[in-house]
């Protein structure tokens, strides 16, 4: 079975609509029973990451994500609660992934939200099997994960930044696979098979 | 570096979409998740659905429509259209729309920006501006489809919707929409200058060239058009075809 975490950090319908166009069944819920028995775990997450954080810890799920063993997805905010720190909220995050959170920094080049479709590249892991490296996919978010040790797909908007980070059997991406197309319906397959 | 996005918009009037030559003389063109589902498929990178029913009944069928929209499609889209409230856009959220767009509404009560913002993040906030140059040379936002003029200067009011939280500005000429000549690329130009948010240029497409021009001389992020979709003319795929031979980063 699949879990939706369900932490009150936007809607999970677009989530749950990609799941259930794969033929996925999964329960969306906040139960750390659930979770925890889970075998594949979608953190989805749209708006401020202090305040997922917040909802993590209201939750008592702060412990129960860093104890999962089987495969995590975090989508956007979902993924970046599970870095170190977020500069949203200057907020002390899961330290799942060993990165940083910062804001764009806006100029004429660079919009701020970052919003469209970037070319991913330097992919490395089994989450984008049968994807080439310059495929398009969909980002929505003003804040960015910086690159490091995890980073396993990078893409440039002003600066390169970490566009998806891999610990274990941790996941994230910083962009949408629910909205990228059948690119995104590709890694979504991907993450349930691995 | 984040590709130039070619959106399709669809009029939708009791569930079907329809689109309008300066938003009268309405002609039926189909099934919206059929023609939706149709976008996506040739390369559409985002879809606007507006609602114009004016009815309460309209208006519940279009919340059904948006939820089939969720349901069926796997790129992002905008709904917009008699969203006056903080409930019609949490309506419309739990419906499964990625972005609302305001316009009238937020001309009436610009603190609407604010509220869907705090609540839903800017990435959630279109604001639409239908502005017309007026004969002193001025740019004036209009409400009601054009048909009434505020005082608002265009970019004054751009301004102040980025600084109340929107994340995107859709700005439509009212003396080019549905004219088919193109775009006001200067306009448009200086809109990018002084905004630091994404830009949607709408209203005025004719052919390939126009949508060239204004994504690089009046370097809007995406452009929006109907009715050159909507009745054939080119495709989506064949546009970002020739938009790329032109040196356009699209998305193909």
């Amino acid at each position: 079975m699949i879990a939706i975490v369900d932490y009150k950090m936007g809607n999970l319908r677009s989530v749950e609509n990609a799941l259930r166009r794969l033929g996925a069944e999964f329960v969306v819920t906040a139960d750390a029973e659930v979770i925890k028995r889970a075998d594949r775990v979608l953190l989805p997450g749209v708006g401020n990451a202090a305040e997922a954080m917040d909802n993590l810890r209201k939750a008592g799920l702060v412990e129960v994500i860093r104890s999962l063993r089987r495969p995590v997805l975090g989508i956007c905010v979902g993924m970046q609660v599970m870095c170190r720190h977020s500069e949203e909220g200057d907020v002390d995050c899961l330290g799942i992934f060993d990165s940083h959170v910062k804001r764009f920094e806006p100029s004429q080049q660079v919009k701020v939200p970052h919003m469209g479709w970037n070319r991913i590249g330097n992919l490395e892991s089994k989450l984008f099997k049968g994807i080439d490296g310059g495929e398009y996919v969909y980002f929505v978010h003003s804040y960015y994960p910086e690159l490091c040790p995890d980073t396993i797909a990078t893409t440039t908007h002003g600066k390169m930044f970490s566009a998806a980070l891999k610990y274990e059997n941790f996941y994230g991406t910083q962009f949408h696979p629910e909205k990228s197309g059948d690119v995104g319906e590709r890694i979504i397959a991907n993450f349930l098979k691995l | 570096m984040v590709a130039k996005r070619i959106i399709p918009c669809l009029d939708v009037k009791d569930g079907r979409t329809v689109k309008g030559v300066n938003f009268v003389d309405l002609r039926d063109v189909g099934d919206a998740v059929e023609l939706g589902k149709y976008y996506a498929q040739s390369g559409a990178d985002e879809l606007v659905y507006l609602d114009i029913s004016a009815t309460r009944e309209g208006r519940n069928t279009f919340t059904r429509l948006v939820e089939r929209i969720a349901d069926e499609i796997n790129i992002p889209f905008t709904v917009g259209g008699g969203i006056s409230s903080l409930e019609d856009a949490a309506r419309l959220l739990d419906a499964g729309a990625d972005k609302i767009s305001i316009n009238s509404a937020a001309i009436a009560n610009p603190s609407l920006i604010d509220a869907i913002a705090a609540r839903y993040g800017s990435q959630f906030v279109v604001v639409a501006i239908d502005a017309k140059q007026m004969e002193d040379g001025v740019w004036r936002a209009t409400t009601h489809g054009g048909s009434r003029a505020t005082e608002l200067e265009l970019f004054a009011w751009a301004r102040e919707a980025q600084q109340r939280g929107a994340g995107e500005i859709l700005f439509t000429s009212m003396n080019h929409d549905g004219t088919r000549q193109g775009y006001p690329c200067d306009t448009f130009a200086r809109l990018a200058e002084e905004l630091s948010i994404p830009i949607i240029a709408s209203g005025g497409a004719g052919s390939v060239d126009d949508i060239a021009k204004v994504l690089t001389e009046g370097r809007a992020d995406a452009a929006l058009a109907a009715s050159i979709f909507h009745f054939g003319e080119i495709t989506v795929a064949k546009l970002k075809e020739e938009l790329k031979q032109l040196n356009i980063d699209v998305r193909c």
